[in-house]
């Protein structure tokens, strides 16, 4: 399939793979509907559902002490849910791959996603996660792949925030 | 002082539960959850296959998931307390999910936040542990309160068809301390050594 930049969860999903990210840990996000759709069609994957964004970190940490890589994808909202648990990751050295679609920014609509929508890049950063913020669609796949070279060969704790103004404005209207 | 509670007269001792789970342990892979349960694996002999926790209150479950699913092959137990399983509480929803038919969970429970005062958990007004995992999905699940019950619930949690969930009520009481190993990337890098 040809690849456009519209089609960045294709490019993301061909980057998981190559990396051999064998547990896809998640709370989805509208955001991320098609990352994850691939994600479940591909054999190689298994996905784990999540009822917080925590347990992600606490999966992958035993993912890898059973020798297999993984990625968690969320919502920006779901960094805050995730700090204590980044603990483990710091002090044990476990790779992490984050993957948030963010919500809070340009044009959001909803106040309730102001917060964590402001300070989510800077709590990763208190917290010890590398932070690259992709601002465009063509851009999210190249900072996926150098995230994850980050998280598997450090190892580090890495995420990537997917802008907003790629995803798009959530509507409340009634149409 | 504290008013008595029924748990200082549970009959079950958590050295003897965890030695009854251990004491053939062979291959095993063990997460213990922080506190107790971890003291109480460092007591049956520091292993590489132990991954016991000093922090990350609440992950305890969804380690041990995460090692069961990139380990089909080995048995992967869980050991942890009531408190820490209470904040990972969800976690069961999601092993539930999963189905992982390696892993067993095992809760301490003495009704009690043992490192912090022996304050009540919520077990101790009536939350009911095995019934949550029940009803989240695990296939197996138990609880236990005396002797007679603990020979079948240590099968259940080493050699039953998982997911498996064992409840076992324990005695409110703080054992001499033995201490894991509390540098983490040590714990880390010994434990991926030995399964190699």
């Amino acid at each position: 399939m040809r690849q456009t930049a519209e089609d960045w969860p294709g490019h993301v999903h061909r980057v998981l793979a190559d990396a051999e990210a064998r547990q896809i840990a998640y709370v989805p996000d509208s955001g991320l509907t098609r990352l994850i759709a691939l994600c479940r069609a591909d054999p190689t994957m298994t996905m784990v559902p999540l009822t917080s964004e925590q347990e992600g970190v606490a999966l992958l940490a035993g993912a890898w002490l059973g020798g297999q890589r993984g990625a968690l994808l969320m919502q920006g909202s779901g960094i805050g849910n995730c700090v204590n648990m980044l603990s483990l990751t710091t002090v044990c050295r476990f790779p992490l791959l984050i993957i948030a679609t963010m919500r809070g920014e340009t044009g959001e609509t909803n106040p309730w996603q102001l917060l964590m929508g402001s300070i989510a890049s800077d709590v990763l950063g208190l917290a010890a996660v590398g932070v690259r913020r992709a601002e465009t669609a063509d851009a999210v796949g190249a900072a996926v792949a150098e995230a994850a070279r980050e998280a598997f060969d450090g190892p580090a704790a890495s995420a990537v925030l997917i802008a907003q103004a790629v995803i798009g404005i959530k509507s409340f209207d009634d149409d | 002082m504290t008013s008595p509670r029924a748990s200082e007269d549970f009959p079950l001792r958590r050295r003897a539960v965890v030695e009854a789970l251990l004491m053939d342990r062979g291959g095993l892979l063990v997460v213990a959850g922080l506190g107790a349960p971890a003291w109480d694996v460092a007591a049956m002999g520091d292993s590489d296959l132990d991954f016991p926790l000093w922090g990350a209150m609440g992950g305890a479950v969804m380690i041990g998931l995460g090692l069961a699913l990139a380990q089909p092959e080995r048995r992967v137990l869980v050991i942890t307390g009531d408190g820490e399983m209470l904040m990972g509480i969800g976690s069961l929803a999601t092993v539930a999910v999963c189905a992982p038919i390696n892993l067993a969970i095992v809760v301490l429970d003495n009704e009690s936040y043992g490192e912090t005062g022996m304050q009540p958990t919520h077990t101790a007004s009536g939350a009911d542990l095995a019934a949550m995992a029940q009803a989240a999905g695990f296939p197996v699940s138990a609880l236990v309160r005396d002797e007679e019950a603990l020979a079948s619930a240590v099968n259940l949690a080493c050699d039953a068809r998982g997911p498996v969930f064992v409840a076992i009520k324990i005695r409110a009481e703080s054992p001499p301390l033995v201490l894991p190993p509390r540098d983490g990337e040590i714990l880390k890098q010994r434990f991926r050594a030995a399964l190699q």
